[in-house]
């Protein structure tokens, strides 16, 4: 990162080294946005001679949805149900920095308990979404029961979450100041089943990929990209550590207790789409390792914080039909105490007060550093909820892995980037 | 790794205006001066910010400076973070692009000139990014209300913005 000035010129804009093909003429063909290996509605514009690249534009925009925009308009606690339908294949990631933010904002910490189940509870969700990433690359590169394992024990971990929140995804189960409820019964001895299992499971992946030669040819030297370009692009997460950069937010600016667990950072070197589902497989190992640790650390105690003020209100219990109120906090409020349902009713409605200020509190996704840069101007509802998304900074790479190669390539590199587009059009 | 604190007394004797708050560090420059402030942030070698997380804006109107840009760096190799902070004015909200010092910033500046308007000069491809290329207005500016425009839904639903629904 010395030198200056930078060896990468925009992604866009990259001057065109000339290419000496067979043929002069190139054509233009739109991937996307409707195309099974984009990952849901992401458009490259290819520039292709013959069956080579020459140049790849992302166009990316089909799946913005205002978010930013719509907490602006909702209160504090409600922002949690909107920047949860981000990223949706790592909810509680995007719970978990939002809520951090606010408590920053707020002064306050919450009890750890709360924080051992987010910690816990965002490793299992890396675990899942490393596991999508796993299904659909190896679907695409023509691993197709690799596919099927990848989807079988996401399923698990989705039933887990089920189980927990009473949703498989959007969960809004962080809330400001804690957790909405506490672990139900069995979710533990679930948590624990699952971690027996998996280790052999992430055995049995490696076993069908990494000496599948049909994979190697595949990922191997595929989609280079050099460290200090990716750190000019602004690349994080797995891509930037396949590529030798040890940079992960959980152990460069830890958060939410990270700096108590212990775990390690997988690193390759390699830089190239091998590199990378290497790091993804390793870091599936650690997530295990640090919810491992998580359970032996669930103590009994509040998920909320005391203060009736912030708390949020309500006594959540999974019931049969998934989710619903408690019948003796339903009670209190309703025949015992007039303050109780004025409280209650104070906070869901209009909310809380957040005094004036700002702050950016990065996370580690399972694409990278997701930041929430969050501004209060003292009022009940946010004035500005900024978001970093990893895979939308991360796609700008995307041109300098699939230049000159193969239209097949691209589909390694998309895959090997794992942008996923409720992020990146948020 | 530097503490904020520590950060900020360093960055005292370049910078008039420097913050701590929260834990983060933040210094205020003038728009003609973003420039040389972020290649001296980089090029020193005690401070090192040569990472550019994100780029951001805010937008409040009937004050002075009308937009704030908030660049938030990051130290790859110390590990400490900083937010370099610009205010435009509504009548100038335009400054020099970074993608120079910092090629990432080319998508985050168009996503701040499609959700803002801020206009970077010398940016090599200032589109809109998020919104279709057509569309109207820079949305994220208070003065744009959420709701109110058209659908093709069933023959073009139309719902009120939502400071109009009597919510």
């Amino acid at each position: 990162m010395a030198d200056q000035p930078f060896p990468v010129e925009t992604a866009g804009t990259m001057p065109r080294e000339p290419y000496e093909g067979l043929h002069e003429e190139t054509m233009v063909i739109n991937m996307g946005p409707q195309h099974p290996s984009t990952h849901g509605v992401l458009r490259l514009v290819l520039e292709l001679d013959g069956e080579t690249v020459v140049d790849c534009r992302p166009v990316v925009g089909y799946l913005h949805t205002g978010i930013e925009k719509n907490a602006e308009w909702r209160s504090w606690q409600q922002g949690v149900a909107y920047v949860t339908r981000m990223d949706y294949l790592s909810p509680f990631h995007n719970e978990m920095a939002y809520c951090i933010a606010v408590e920053r904002l707020l002064g306050i910490e919450v009890p750890e308990r709360a924080r051992v189940i987010r910690v816990m509870l965002s490793e299992l969700n890396r675990v899942a979404s490393h596991l999508v990433w796993l299904a659909t690359t190896s679907l695409e590169l023509g691993a197709i029961s690799v596919m099927l394992y990848g989807f079988r024990e996401r399923e698990q971990i989705l039933d887990i979450l089920e189980m927990v929140t009473g949703l498989r995804m959007n969960h809004a189960y962080m809330r400001i100041g804690g957790l909405v409820m506490d672990l139900p019964d069995g979710a533990e001895d679930l948590i624990r089943a699952y971690l027996k299992q998996m280790p052999g499971r992430i055995r049995e992946y490696e076993n069908l990929l990494s000496s599948n030669p049909i994979w190697l040819e595949r990922t191997r030297d595929v989609g280079y990209v050099s460290p200090d370009d990716l750190l000019a692009l602004g690349a994080t997460g797995p891509i930037l550590r396949a590529a030798g950069v040890a940079y992960d937010v959980r152990t460069a600016s830890p958060y939410g207790g990270y700096d108590t667990y212990d775990f390690d950072v997988p690193v390759r070197e390699e830089g190239d789409c091998y590199a990378r589902f290497e790091v993804r497989i390793g870091e599936m190992r650690e997530s295990l390792r640090i919810v491992e640790q998580c359970l032996s650390r669930l103590e009994p105690g509040p998920v909320k914080i005391e203060d009736p003020k912030l708390r949020f209100p309500g006594d959540l219990k999974v019931g049969p039909d998934g989710i619903g109120n408690s019948e003796e906090y339903v009670k209190h409020i309703m025949e015992e105490s007039m303050e109780a349902l004025i409280n209650h009713f104070k906070l869901v409605t209009q909310g809380f007060l957040v005094p004036p200020g700002e702050v950016y509190q990065p996370v580690e996704s399972p694409r990278g550093e997701l930041g929430y840069y969050v501004v209060s101007d003292g009022g009940t509802r946010p004035y500005r909820v900024r978001v970093r998304d990893p895979s939308f900074v991360n796609l700008q790479s995307l041109p300098l892995m699939v230049r000159g190669r193969l239209v097949a390539d691209t589909v390694a590199c998309i895959a090997s980037v794992d942008p996923v587009m409720g992020g990146v059009d948020r | 790794m530097m503490e904020p604190a520590e950060l900020a007394e360093r960055l005292g004797a370049h910078f008039s205006d420097v913050q701590v708050a929260r834990g983060e560090a933040a210094v205020i420059v003038q728009p003609e001066e973003l420039h040389a402030s972020l290649e001296y942030l980089r090029a020193d070698s005690d401070i090192e910010l040569d990472f550019l997380s994100d780029l951001s804006a805010t937008d409040w109107p009937g004050s002075v400076p009308r937009f704030w840009l908030a660049y938030q760096l990051y130290s790859i190799r110390l590990g400490h973070r900083l937010r370099v902070k610009v205010g435009l004015t509504e009548e100038e909200a335009r400054i020099a692009t970074v993608t120079g010092l910092y090629p990432t910033a080319d998508w985050l500046e168009r996503e701040v000139f499609d959700f803002f308007g801020v206009v970077f000069d010398g940016h090599p491809d200032l589109r809109r990014i998020l919104m279709p290329d057509d569309w109207e207005g820079h949305p994220l500016r208070k003065d744009y209300a959420l709701g109110g425009t058209g659908t093709h839904y069933r023959g073009g639903a139309f719902i009120p913005p939502v400071d109009q629904r009597g919510m």
